[in-house]
């Protein structure tokens, strides 16, 4: 199905922070082969262009390998997907932070009330 | 590549464009984009090649383009009168006897892939059908421009969808070129590679669209506003 995107931010970064979180939560595996460039950008509705500079970028980032003549695959290397999630998760409690700051909270009420929270939800 | 200098077409005295310049770089996809009565569909037709500027110049790969070059350019009008008593079939033998670079085959591809019958009657389809023949017709072709007035105009939400997939799928996204003009500009913006906007007759901005997302923070419908509340 086609991805409906927020308008305000590149497409490219979009789609790139679509796949690291198909990866982090092990939608997409170790080894996988990925769709083509042409697949993926039917699969998302997004031109071909844009979905080279996506494939390029998690190449960099050295979560994908293109393999010649075979096509791209998701890495091998599990610290590469650790490390992945581990820089995820620091940039979602960075968010959580800059907002608590932003209200005036203190980190000792937001804490309690994660906790009571956490207890809710279990 | 499609290069236009200082471009003027007149009307008699209505003068639609004026000192129009620009360049259509190779294997994009650009977005036409202005209000109605602007000048796109007279862009358009100067850039096919069926009209011919006032004043000023446009070349394809350096050569001028006349009605001749024109041949290199695929261009899907806005017209939906589009051969009532043929057949979708018809038209795509009739665009194999016009084009060498078409091929009926593909044609057959695109068209069962926009899932739309090819063997009734243009007149007895609807507008959705009509609309899925001439996309099917004009990708039909392999050249290295394509220019579109309006393809998805009047169509519903699902047409306008797999309208857009055909041209995911069966454009070479490095070596073609496509220029089109919308109003639809929020469904078509995730397919565009830029936005190309015309304001009472001349080009206003030509801009990356992945650009505009980084640096200001504004999708195509917001910058396009801002662009004509400019004065």
């Amino acid at each position: 199905m086609t991805v409906d995107f927020s308008r305000d931010k590149p497409i490219y970064t979009q789609l790139v922070e679509k796949i690291c979180g198909d990866i982090i939560r092990g939608n997409r595996r170790l080894g996988d082969k990925m769709p083509s460039v042409r697949e993926y950008a039917l699969e998302v509705g997004v031109n071909v262009n844009t979905v080279q500079r996506v494939y390029k970028e998690l190449e960099q980032m050295e979560l994908t390998e293109t393999k010649r003549g075979q096509g791209t695959y998701i890495t091998n290397d599990r610290n590469k997907v650790d490390h992945l999630r581990e820089q995820m998760k620091e940039k979602i409690v960075e968010q959580f932070f800059h907002s608590i700051e932003e209200f005036g909270f203190t980190k000792k009420e937001i804490m309690e009330q994660l906790q009571k929270q956490g207890e809710e939800n279990k | 590549m499609i290069s236009v200098q200082q471009v003027k077409y007149q009307y008699g005295k209505k003068v639609v464009l004026e000192d129009v310049t620009f360049t259509l770089p190779e294997g994009k996809i650009i977005g036409l984009i202005g209000e109605n009565g602007c000048g796109k569909s007279t862009l358009l037709r100067l850039l096919a090649g069926v009209k011919n500027p006032t004043k000023g110049k446009i070349e394809l790969g350096g050569q001028v383009i006349t009605h001749q070059s024109a041949k290199e350019i695929a261009y899907l009008p806005d017209i939906d009168e589009f051969y009532p008593h043929l057949t979708g079939d018809d038209i795509f033998s009739f665009y194999q006897s016009q084009f060498n670079d078409f091929s009926k085959q593909k044609a057959e591809e695109i068209a069962l892939f926009l899932q739309v019958e090819i063997d009734k009657k243009m007149k007895k389809m609807s507008k959705g059908q009509r609309g899925r023949i001439k996309m099917a017709a004009t990708l039909g072709r392999n050249v290295s421009v394509y220019l579109m007035d309006e393809p998805f105009s009047g169509l519903d939400p699902m047409v306008r969808e797999v309208l857009i997939k055909g041209l995911i799928k069966f454009l070479d996204g490095n070596n073609q070129t496509i220029l089109l003009s919308t109003h639809e500009l929020h469904e078509v913006e995730p397919i565009l590679d830029g936005l190309l906007l015309l304001k009472d007759g001349k080009v206003a901005s030509f801009e990356n669209l992945e650009v505009l997302r980084e640096d200001w923070q504004q999708d195509a419908t917001q910058w396009m506003k801002k662009q004509y509340s400019k004065g």
